[in-house]
């Protein structure tokens, strides 16, 4: 089994095509249309988003998508009634992205705190997109791990980016400098070093073919979202399915990866081993 | 002892004569909600909440719920379910809330009774994030809630020792009991009594909502140009709680001059 998703709309038509259109990603996970009123007027109806919870749920949990404001409300309330069951939860997410970033990631396998965080991320998509093709993947912006580390992943991974320029001013960004060019000549498998700020970083290189498409992604995010960590690869956060793939890395990529918190060198360690056994793909 | 006497009594009898009445005003209000939201709103609060109580009407010729909170339970499914727009799950959150607050209590005596009241207050906040001074339901409830709050404190000072020991214990004899004893006048700080301060505090702030811009839903957008329009939520509050106390007027020959 999987997440199961349901999708709360004002409109029955919203609500089925949101779910058609998941679907196509997500053949084996269980989406759930709760749109219009019981009449098949524009509203949300408690009956139907308690009925699509319960098709829902196939024992894994269920993430709720929701569109505009009363909806949300009728969702909280539902929620409610049940008596606030832990198994499901409201992604707080654009519906369209957001469903078809949680589809993917159910379809992954991922648990349900990971399809929740894939669905919540879905529109930062664009601002990590961009970043990457402009070259400044150093930008944090398309993460979700706070501003004290991310001073220094944006100094370590601009350093992996442009090794030969070495250290950066200020002693942080010198440190994270050093271990950036330290491992992007080479010497990935060792310890990732830690930056002076304790954050844990390496860098690899993919080696299987497709890279970083869905499937690996979805390796990593359901891992990484398992463990307390702040971790980005290329400065998208990494506990993301949807993010990881749109950094649309292919074979021979170079990935900066650069994580804090407790699971910080478990987490890295982990990125590691997938990537250098090419995820079990070669 | 829940039949002892039906004067103020707030029992399953009122509950279902309150959520009678409200169908009743809604109805009755329902062009004037129409406009009133048409106005700074998308004009369907008065169809959406008709439509609701309506639904609860037949809910009732089908079951007939055994406690004031099974009614409220089943007004707050009921809500939700149908009303479509915002303000299903807002006043369902509110009766859901107040039926969390009186358990399976078969009699809401005055200090239930305003845990109810604020239960379902609280609930609104919670639902719709809004504040006092949004121009929303929050203005009608919460003058509502703190003039029940102040009826209610009436009441323990003016019973005396049996208030005092029945207040904090069970429900049903503190109902009761300020029915029999306390009733001596207009039932000072009994359940009419409250409801009664609620209902006019609620109309009250719904009034004062007219000159405020609003923050929340859709009014929020029109900026100043809600100034001067009343806001439908606060006003079907307003008359919502104002059938609350007319059921318990009726419910008590001797609360009814002091609902009247």
């Amino acid at each position: 089994m999987s997440v199961g998703l349901v999708i709360v709309s004002h409109s029955s038509q919203l609500a089925a095509g949101v779910v058609e259109l998941a679907a196509q990603m997500a053949r084996d996970v269980v989406l759930v249309p709760a749109g219009g009123t019981d009449d098949g007027g524009i509203g949300t109806s408690l009956e139907k988003v308690m009925s699509a919870l319960g098709e829902a749920d196939g024992g894994d949990g269920v993430v709720v998508l929701t569109d505009l404001g009363s909806a949300v409300m009728t969702a909280e309330s539902a929620l409610e009634f049940m008596g606030n069951p832990g198994n499901v939860v409201l992604a707080d997410a654009p519906l369209v992205e957001g469903a078809v970033a949680a589809a993917v990631a159910a379809q992954s396998g991922a648990a349900l705190a990971v399809v929740r965080k894939a669905a919540e991320t879905a529109l930062n998509l664009h601002g990590a997109a961009a970043g990457a093709t402009g070259g400044a993947a150093a930008s944090m912006e398309g993460g979700q791990s706070g501003g004290a580390p991310g001073g220094a992943v944006a100094g370590v991974a601009a350093a992996g980016g442009r090794e030969a320029m070495g250290g950066g001013p200020g002693p942080g960004t010198a440190g994270g400098g050093a271990v950036g060019a330290r491992s992007a000549a080479g010497s990935a498998p060792g310890p990732g070093g830690a930056a002076p700020d304790g954050a844990v970083t390496a860098v690899l290189t993919l080696i299987n073919p497709l890279g970083l498409h869905a499937r690996p992604a979805a390796i990593l995010a359901g891992a990484l979202g398992a463990m307390d960590v702040d971790i980005a690869i290329n400065g998208a956060d990494a506990q993301s399915v949807f993010l990881l793939m749109a950094l649309g890395a292919g074979k021979g990529t170079k990935l900066n990866v650069t994580a804090t918190g407790p699971d910080a060198q478990h987490a890295v360690d982990l990125v590691r081993s997938e990537v250098e056994n090419g995820f079990g793909e070669l | 002892m829940a039949d002892n006497g039906t004067a103020g009594t707030l029992d399953v009898a009122w509950a279902i004569d309150w959520l009678r009445r409200s169908a009743a005003v809604v109805a009755e209000n329902r062009v004037a909600l129409i406009e009133l939201d048409r106005a700074i709103g998308d004009g369907d609060h008065g169809e959406n909440l008709d439509r609701g109580f309506t639904a609860i009407l037949a809910k009732l010729d089908e079951e007939l719920p055994a406690t004031p909170g099974a009614a409220f339970k089943l007004a707050a499914l009921t809500l939700m379910s149908k009303v479509g727009g915002a303000a299903g799950p807002l006043y369902g959150t509110a009766f859901l809330r107040a039926g969390t607050a009186v358990g399976d209590a078969a009699v809401l005596d005055s200090a239930l009774l305003v845990a109810a009241l604020t239960a379902a207050r609280d609930g609104v906040v919670a639902r719709g994030k809004a504040e006092l001074g949004d121009k929303t339901m929050i203005d009608a409830w919460t003058p509502a809630v703190d003039a029940a709050a102040a009826a209610a404190d009436m009441g323990g000072a003016a019973g005396g020792p049996f208030a005092g020991a029945g207040g904090p214990g069970g429900a049903a004899d503190g109902g009761a009991g300020s029915g029999s004893d306390g009733a001596f006048g207009a039932d000072v700080g009994g359940p009419a009594a409250v409801l009664a301060a609620a209902a006019e505090a609620a109309e009250a702030g719904a009034a004062a909502t007219d000159p405020l811009i609003a923050h929340k839903g859709r009014a929020s957008y029109l900026g100043e140009r809600a100034i001067g329009h009343r806001d439908p939520g606060a006003a079907s509050s307003a008359l919502i709680l104002r059938a609350a106390a007319d059921a318990a007027a009726a419910a008590s020959p001797a609360a009814s001059e002091a609902g009247a």
